[in-house]
């Protein structure tokens, strides 16, 4: 065995983020790694790589027992990364990157001539011609990667960790790529394979890791676990099941108020298709990268559509930034609230009202009391707990937060939501108070298209789903229809 | 023959903007020397390199701090002190004065890198503080009036004197630029160096030593300026503790204009020596064209002209930059 990893654990400020998560890869074989979101594949990789320490656990690499405390001694000893953001100095070139750390020298000096003729020597193992002087940032992100790739090779690595290589290839940089991973087997290297495309995962990886929650749930060889149970794992169930808030819901056939119709962009959304009616809470299903998000953002404007049609209320519309969108009555709650959604030092009155401040201002000067107006009334509507209006959001819990931030789309009076991960984040008691809300509000007749990962949100509080795939819309499944089982189907399908 | 071409090639829009500078900086030259007579005359290049060769110092350790995407303001205080800690001291050694200038130097980049790297403040901000911590200090040592050094000691020779028909300043800072050239091209640590302006966390993934080495470029710079001080002093006889002023800024300047990119991971020594004597060579060419006797320049309009210079050599290389990009 090569790499063993038993019983690692490790927490964050007192949040479990592994359990006893374990991990083994044999010599020259390719192991696939893979969980949801916050899951703790990030988190063990970041153990093993030294970038963390661990709280408790063994790890043996090679045969000895290891504990890197930084990520050069686990590159000393035989790991390398290669990240989703492809780890290189941008601007320095090919032969540089690849040897960057262990420059080549003769008599003390760098011997430039010399990487050119490795950096060569070394692509062209991987049936790559490239200009080794040229910087790295010229290349295309296949390229990138097959240099960090080259850089793990001549550091002479055991184990090349590769953390979603594909999120950002084309199908024949897919293809490349693993030509490269089979180039590396066949040297005796193994692949640590964390990625989302089953199909893709089918296609390159030998066996499979399967995590959730901080815990290892699942290992096997790949051929023998059949897509069905590799996602039901992935997903697991949570225990609190949500009061089936739409369940026998009547739907009438409302008008149709907003139709995305074949929309594509780039390779991360391919062909969506989905409607949203009024009144009605429309879920959009998927696993991780299977293009949820992007979607949202093209209909929001936020990205460039190249392909398909948008309609709202009929009409055929474009929309070139958010503005337009908002301005037509959409609105988009972020998945990551940190990063989109609040500003953590801003007080809840100036965070729930930042996308309303134009329509509240007079003369360059914010009406105040019409500011005041609205805040209260939200406050009470959504029932956020705070101590006053004054308090900087950061303070709130993230269920609070989470209703700060609807408030603000809904003060500006959208006709459809787009909220990403509602539930993100939220304990439980919080989570089913929102989508009661959102479902109170569909009631009142906004459109809410309501994106998630958790089966028992979709369960719950959708009126349809529709699931998608690798970027492409495979299934709409209406109410009646509607269960766990036909769910998972959907987003194991895979398309050919 | 493509092997010697190598180091002329243009890989990299950084590279085009370098090649513009030494483009810019032989025009000027053209131009001095075509239409001034005494342009090329030794008195005026000796003269021209004694002066500012101090400057070169300042913006060649300034270069590297920008291509780690750092900024160093401290370096016209540190070398105002360093002016007058080698004056206090002169009188003991003409070594005493040389060395204890460029501690002087050393110390205020010492704390500089401490203060960067292990109390993770922004450079900017750092070295705001020290360079009015320095200032002060300077003042405070020469009880705020300028500190004549010793000439008994030899002290003067250093910025004074000549050494095989040129002057020492000069050989100096020719020196200091070779040695510059070496480390960023030729060793390891010069690579590390433009990795880490690219990018620090990726820099530190790729199993550099990122702070260890931030830590020696704010180093140097803060020497560099303490040798810079030395030969300030020795030049003009005295200790200037309010000279300095707006030095951080020339030697911005000179690196910007050379081509190093503000946002770090790109630049070159030469480059950087090109665009130090191209905004020096502009004072030069003033002082001509004001002794041809036709217009007369003052002090600030000069300063304005140069800041108007500054700018078109930027703006140019910024289309010549996003030309490059979109071949």
């Amino acid at each position: 065995m090569l790499l063993s990893m038993q019983g690692v654990s490790k927490a964050f400020a007192g949040v479990a983020a592994l359990k006893a998560a374990s991990l083994e890869v044999e010599p020259a074989e390719v192991m696939a790694l893979v969980g949801q979101n916050g899951a703790g594949k990030s988190t063990l990789i970041k153990i093993l790589t030294g970038v963390y320490r661990r709280d408790a656990g063994d790890i043996t690499f090679d045969g000895r027992p290891v504990d890197f405390t930084m990520p050069a001694e686990a590159q000393g000893a035989g790991i390398a990364t290669i990240y989703q953001e492809i780890n290189l100095a941008p601007q320095r070139s090919v032969a540089e990157n690849i040897y960057l750390s262990r420059e080549l020298r003769r008599f003390g000096l760098i011997d430039h001539a010399a990487m050119r003729r490795g950096a060569e020597a070394v692509l062209k193992t991987f049936n790559l011609a490239i200009d080794v002087d040229r910087p790295v940032a010229h290349f295309d992100a296949a390229t990138r990667q097959m240099v960090a790739i080259a850089r793990a090779v001549t550091q002479n690595a055991r184990l090349v960790i590769m953390d979603e290589p594909t999120s950002s290839l084309d199908e024949r940089e897919v293809a490349v790529l693993f030509e490269t991973i089979r180039t590396l087997k066949r040297t005796g290297v193994a692949v640590i394979f964390i990625g989302h495309r089953l199909d893709e995962l089918y296609a390159i990886c030998d066996r499979v890791t399967i995590m959730r929650d901080g815990q290892t749930v699942a290992k096997s060889p790949m051929a023998e676990m059949p897509k069905m149970a590799l996602v039901r794992h992935m997903l697991g169930k949570e225990l609190a099941a949500f009061q089936a808030m739409a369940s026998d819901r009547d739907v009438p056939d409302r008008p149709v108020r907003l139709a995305v119709e074949n929309a594509g962009a780039g390779v991360r959304v391919r062909d969506v298709s989905l409607t949203v009616r009024e009144g009605e809470i429309s879920g959009l299903a998927g696993l991780l990268g299977s293009g949820r998000t992007e979607t949202a953002r093209l209909i929001f404007g936020a990205d460039r559509m190249q392909r398909g049609v948008i309609r709202m209320d009929g009409r055929e519309r474009a929309y070139r930034e958010p503005a337009d969108a908002i301005a037509d009555g959409i609105g988009l709650v972020s998945e990551d609230r940190k990063i989109d959604g609040i500003v953590p030092d801003m007080s809840i009155r100036e965070n729930m009202t930042l996308a309303l401040l134009p329509k509240l201002k007079k003369a360059g000067i914010v009406n105040r009391v019409r500011q005041d107006e609205i805040v209260t009334r939200y406050i009470r509507a959504l029932g956020v707990k705070c101590a006053s209006p004054d308090q900087p959001i950061k303070e709130l819990s993230g269920g609070n937060q989470q209703k700060v931030l609807l408030a603000r789309w809904l003060a500006t009076d959208p006709r459809v939501l787009i909220i990403d991960e509602p539930t993100r984040g939220i304990d439980i008691g919080a989570k089913s108070e929102i989508l009661k809300l959102l479902r109170n509000l569909a009631d009142e007749g906004l459109s809410v298209l309501m994106i998630s990962s958790e089966l028992e949100e979709l369960l719950a509080a959708a009126d349809r789903v529709t699931v998608l795939s690798d970027g492409t819309s495979v299934a709409t499944l209406p109410r009646k229809d509607l269960s766990e089982a036909a769910l998972l189907s959907a987003m194991a399908h895979q398309v050919e | 023959m493509q092997a010697l071409l190598r180091p002329f090639a243009i890989k990299s829009s950084g590279d085009l903007a370098r090649f513009g500078v030494i483009l810019a900086l032989v025009g000027l030259i053209l131009f001095g020397a075509l239409r001034y007579d005494n342009f090329l005359s030794p008195f005026n290049i000796l003269s021209f390199l004694r002066y500012n060769s101090m400057f070169a110092l300042i913006a060649l350790g300034m270069a590297f701090v920008i291509i780690t995407g750092g900024i160093d303001l401290s370096v016209g205080g540190t070398a105002a002190m360093a002016s007058v800690v080698a004056a206090l001291l002169s009188p003991y050694h003409w070594a005493a004065g040389l060395f204890g200038g460029m501690a002087a130097g050393f110390a205020v980049g010492a704390l500089n890198g401490f203060i960067i790297t292990r109390m993770r403040i922004q450079p900017f901000i750092g070295t705001l503080a020290t360079m009015l911590a320095a200032y002060g200090t300077g003042l405070l040592l020469a009880n705020n009036q300028s500190v004549s050094v010793s000439y008994d000691t030899g002290f003067t020779v250093i910025g004074q004197d000549d050494f095989l028909g040129f002057p020492i300043p000069a050989w100096i800072g020719l020196a200091a630029y070779v040695l510059g050239w070496l480390v960023l091209e030729k060793l390891p640590v010069g690579r590390h160096i433009l990795a880490i302006g690219d990018g620090e966390a990726t820099a530190g993934l790729m199993g550099l030593k990122v702070e260890r080495t931030l830590a020696a470029v704010y180093l140097a710079s803060g020497t560099l300026a303490g040798l810079a001080g030395v030969i300030l002093a020795s030049q003009f006889g005295a200790g200037q503790p309010t000279e300095g002023v707006g030095w951080e800024l020339f030697a911005i300047a000179s690196v910007v204009v050379g081509g190093t990119l503000l946002t770090g991971g790109s630049g070159s020594v030469g480059a950087t020596l090109a665009g130090a004597l191209l905004l020096a060579m502009v004072f030069n060419i003033l002082n001509f064209e004001n002794g041809l006797g036709w217009i007369s320049l003052s002090a600030y309009w000069q300063s304005v002209i140069r800041g108007a210079f500054l700018l078109v050599v930027v703006v140019l290389q910024a289309k010549l930059m996003a030309r490059h990009r979109a071949i």
